[in-house]
């Protein structure tokens, strides 16, 4: 083969002291530590037209995001809806996801809550109904309710955030299960505190360094 | 911390807003087809480019009256890459159009090739009537979720009231903030319906939930600044943005002020003057030797309107792996996407440059580091021989047509080897006049991006498509299109009858073993072209290299030479995939 150019090969060149992660974030090669990733809630406002959810959707699956549960529905305003979205990502991933989101053009706001916020989650779960007693009294204990019975199943209806519904779940078991259904996380923010505010456009502060020794 | 920017009109907007007189003279509106035309009409568009069919032909009976010169293409691919290029030129969104079905699906090449190139372009698809969407009618495509994840916004028309201020909406979205394609699928019943009412469509503007942020936080300007001035290995990377964001001026001022070394991306070629000292040209894969050790070496990296894609960085992890990132963008999400921003700016790169010129006080100290660099320049220098005993080298054909045409001339390219040759070996002093396939890598690119570039240019720019044998064929029935047109470009085929950048992988790569990479027989591009009405001319060697490209520039209309080159000819420097850019190949034996 022809081409080829003439200069300094490759073991010749200076190599700079530097390394970055796969982050793209410069860092020093021997304390590079794993990453790790923690779930939040982000809530999108958004306006309420058809393709808005496939917009969201699409956007995690294409740049595989990790995404737990998505819900959506209505607002106080009939031409908004609220898209709340639980994601397990690292720091930088959760920036990245609330950012792409931003971008999308019916989305007017995008927040992460804060981890006190009310984060509610609805179950039906259908058991076989040996003992309807002890359904509703493992119901009540979880201030659930029984909203369907029949001779062979009880549906119980339990609202909570997800740990209390996965150990409702657990407690169900016992029962035997026969078909569970759940609606993914909503939340609010608390208060008077908006669940809708426009989050700034990069909340990354200038991460200053010492410059390196004058060489000149 | 929460300001919301205010939504912005593109230049389109103010330049040509419904004009007064004129507009009580024109015919009123009454369909929803002369609602989308009239709303291109306000938009000023001169130009579109599409191919006819069942479900849009109602939008095309309305150009027939209108102000637009529609360009037939021969397919529709052909469509969307000449509208991209005529974006590209003109700075305003190209428009194609297309029928439902496998028009629109034939366009879907060209709006991806925009979207990863940040390209304004609108797409207007036809779409079978509204009452049999989702009945798998004839030529029915669900173009609005075929084209989702490859447009910045699309939408699917409903009423024929208000499909012209959705065209108007959509040509705002095109070219406001960060450029991109845009799709308005217009199913037949919308089209060919009544209005209600007469009503102009509204002028071309963006949706209210579309923010554009000027400015940059002030703050981390001044900090940027502080970490300029400190700066002793300055180095600034100038990406499309820069281009599209017509901040050429202010980034060469900046550059030229504190005489900082400038590197472009692919996109951003004529971003800088490549004949400038400051120049270190091309960076990445098959950038300079001196682009890629600038990079590398940086204690400060200016970037400026780029994305930080995968060509242009190598592995992540020994991307300018000294330096401190200032990085000015429009698009928030571009900020810290592949490599974090110490310095994150976002705004309008003319802006934000702006920001920077005022708040920088002193030039860094940075004369070694300039010396450094132009050793670098001599030490890695592109020069190529050209042995008597070899063929002609495809160097020497992109230098010789460089130096035929003036510095305002534009070239585009197909994708491949060539289309390295002609990044490497012209050399680019302004903006807008290089037009290639960057982010997707559209073989067939050229041609049809020659024509959209030929009736946004000024005529006394020369337009030249350097194709390859491969990818000249993808596309190459545009001739057809530009014979009819007679559109003076020049068509320069580097010849080496080989997959040639696939061949080299091959090489490199994959011990030689020339899977599906030889032609054994490829047309004479010469005597083809002449059978599509256009001037064909051949060259084998050095001796006539210069008077038949003078001969095919002279042609006044479409001129192909096919050019005979070294079927063996490599494109290097080269960074392997992933690679560390610092330890870029000189030569096969080096990868
Ligand atoms: C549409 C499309 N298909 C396939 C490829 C993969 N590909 C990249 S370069 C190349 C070879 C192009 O050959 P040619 O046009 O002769 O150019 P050369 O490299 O020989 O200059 C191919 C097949 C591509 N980039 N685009
Ligand atoms: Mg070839």
């Amino acid at each position: 083969m022809t081409g080829g150019l003439e200069g300094p090969p490759p073991e010749e060149r200076p190599t700079p002291a530097g390394k970055r992660n796969e982050l793209g974030i410069r860092i020093d090669p021997a304390v590079e530590a794993a990453r790790p990733t923690r779930r939040t809630v982000i809530s999108a406002l958004v306006e309420h037209e058809p393709g808005v959810l496939s917009d969201v959707s699409g956007l995690f699956s294409r740049r595989q995001f990790n995404i737990e549960s998505l819900t959506v529905g209505p607002t106080e305003n009939d031409d908004q809806a609220r898209i709340t979205l639980v994601v397990e990502e690292s720091d930088p991933g959760i920036e990245q996801i609330k950012k792409q989101l931003r971008k999308l053009i019916p989305v007017i706001a995008v927040r992460e809550l804060e981890p006190d916020a009310m984060r509610r989650e609805l179950a039906l779960v259908k058991v076989n109904a040996t003992r309807p007693d002890r359904v509703a009294a493992v119901a009540d204990m979880f201030g659930g309710k029984t909203v369907d019975a029949s001779p062979d199943t009880a549906t119980v209806e339990i609202t909570g955030a997800r740990q209390k519904i996965d150990a409702a779940i657990e407690a169900f078991s016992q029962f035997g299960i026969r078909e569970i259904s759940r609606t993914g996380t909503t939340a609010l923010a608390r208060g008077t505190d908006d669940t809708a505010t426009v989050e700034a456009q990069h909340t990354e502060q200038p991460t200053q360094h010492t410059v390196p020794a004058d060489d000149d | 911390m929460s300001e919301r920017a205010t939504s912005v009109s593109p230049r389109a907007d103010t330049e040509s807003t419904p004009q007064d007189d004129t507009t009580a003279e024109r015919t009123p509106v009454t369909t929803g087809a002369e609602s989308v035309v009239r709303a291109l009409e306000n938009a000023g568009v001169e130009y579109a480019f599409g191919v006819q069919g069942g479900a849009i032909m109602p939008v095309y009976d309305a150009l027939y009256d209108a102000d637009i010169e529609h360009i037939t293409m021969a397919h529709e691919q052909g469509a969307s890459h000449a509208a991209d290029a005529y974006g590209i030129v003109a700075g305003e969104p190209g428009v194609c159009l297309a029928t439902s079905g496998p028009g629109a699906t034939n366009l879907v090449t060209g709006i991806a090739d925009a979207d990863m190139d940040s390209d304004p372009m609108i797409a207007l698809t036809g779409q079978v009537p509204t009452g049999m969407v989702g009945n798998d009618a004839f030529q029915e495509t669900d173009t609005t979720g075929v084209t989702k994840p490859i447009t910045k916004a699309n939408t699917f028309a409903s009423d024929p009231d208000t499909v012209g201020d959705e065209v108007g909406e959509a040509f705002a979205l095109a070219n406001t903030g960060r450029p991109g394609p845009t799709v308005v699928d217009l199913p037949k019943d919308v089209t060919l319906s009544d209005t209600s009412s007469t009503r102009e469509p509204a002028p071309p503007k963006t949706p209210s939930t579309y923010e554009v942020r000027e400015s940059a936080d002030p703050d981390i300007v001044h900090k940027a600044a502080r970490r300029i001035e400190a700066s002793t290995r300055p180095t600034m990377l100038l990406g499309g943005g820069v281009i599209k964001g017509d901040a050429t001026a202010e980034a060469r001022a900046f550059a030229i002020e504190h005489e900082i070394p400038v590197v472009t991306t692919m996109p951003g070629l004529g971003a800088f003057p490549e004949d400038h000292e400051l120049a270190m040209e091309m960076g990445g894969m098959h950038g300079t030797g001196y682009a890629n050790m600038a990079i590398t070496h940086c204690d400060t990296l200016i970037a400026v309107g780029t994305r930080f894609d995968d060509r242009l960085t190598g592995g992540i992890e020994t991307f300018a792996p000294d330096a401190e990132v200032i990085h000015i963008d429009i698009d928030p999400a571009e900020i810290s996407k592949n490599v974090h921003a110490e310095y994150p700016l976002v705004g309008d790169a003319a802006t934000v440059l702006e920001q920077l010129t005022t708040e920088v006080r002193t030039a860094p100290k940075a004369t070694k580091w300039r010396a450094q660099c132009q050793q670098w320049k001599s030490d890695y220098s592109m020069a190529y021989k050209t042995p008597d005993d070899e063929p002609l080298k495809p160097e020497f054909v992109v230098e010789a047509l460089d130096e035929a045409t003036s510095d305002r001339a534009i070239v585009t390219t197909g994708v491949g080897q060539h289309q390295m040759w002609a990044c490497q070996y012209w050399t680019y002093t302004e903006p807008r006049t290089w037009i290639s396939s960057h982010g997707l890598g559209t073989m067939g690119y050229g041609l049809p991006a020659a024509i959209g570039a030929r009736l946004a240019a000024d005529d006394d720019q020369e337009i030249v498509c350097f194709e390859g044998d491969g990818s000249f064929l993808m596309t190459i029935q545009e001739l057809a299109v530009a014979v009819r047109e007679n559109l003076d470009i020049t068509v320069v085929v580097l010849n080496n009858e080989y997959i040639g950048m696939v061949r080299q992988w091959q090489d490199a790569f994959f011990e030689g073993r020339h899977s599906a990479s030889e032609y054994n027989w490829c047309p004479e591009f010469d005597t083809l072209a002449e059978a599509f009405g256009a001037k064909g001319f051949r060259i084998d060697d050095y001796d006539e290299v210069a008077e038949t490209v003078e001969a095919a520039l002279e042609y006044d209309g479409p001129s192909v030479i096919d050019a005979h080159i070294d079927p063996h000819a490599n494109v290097y420097p080269m960074v392997p995939s992933g690679g560390d850019n610092g330890q870029f190949a000189l030569t096969e034996d080096q990868l």
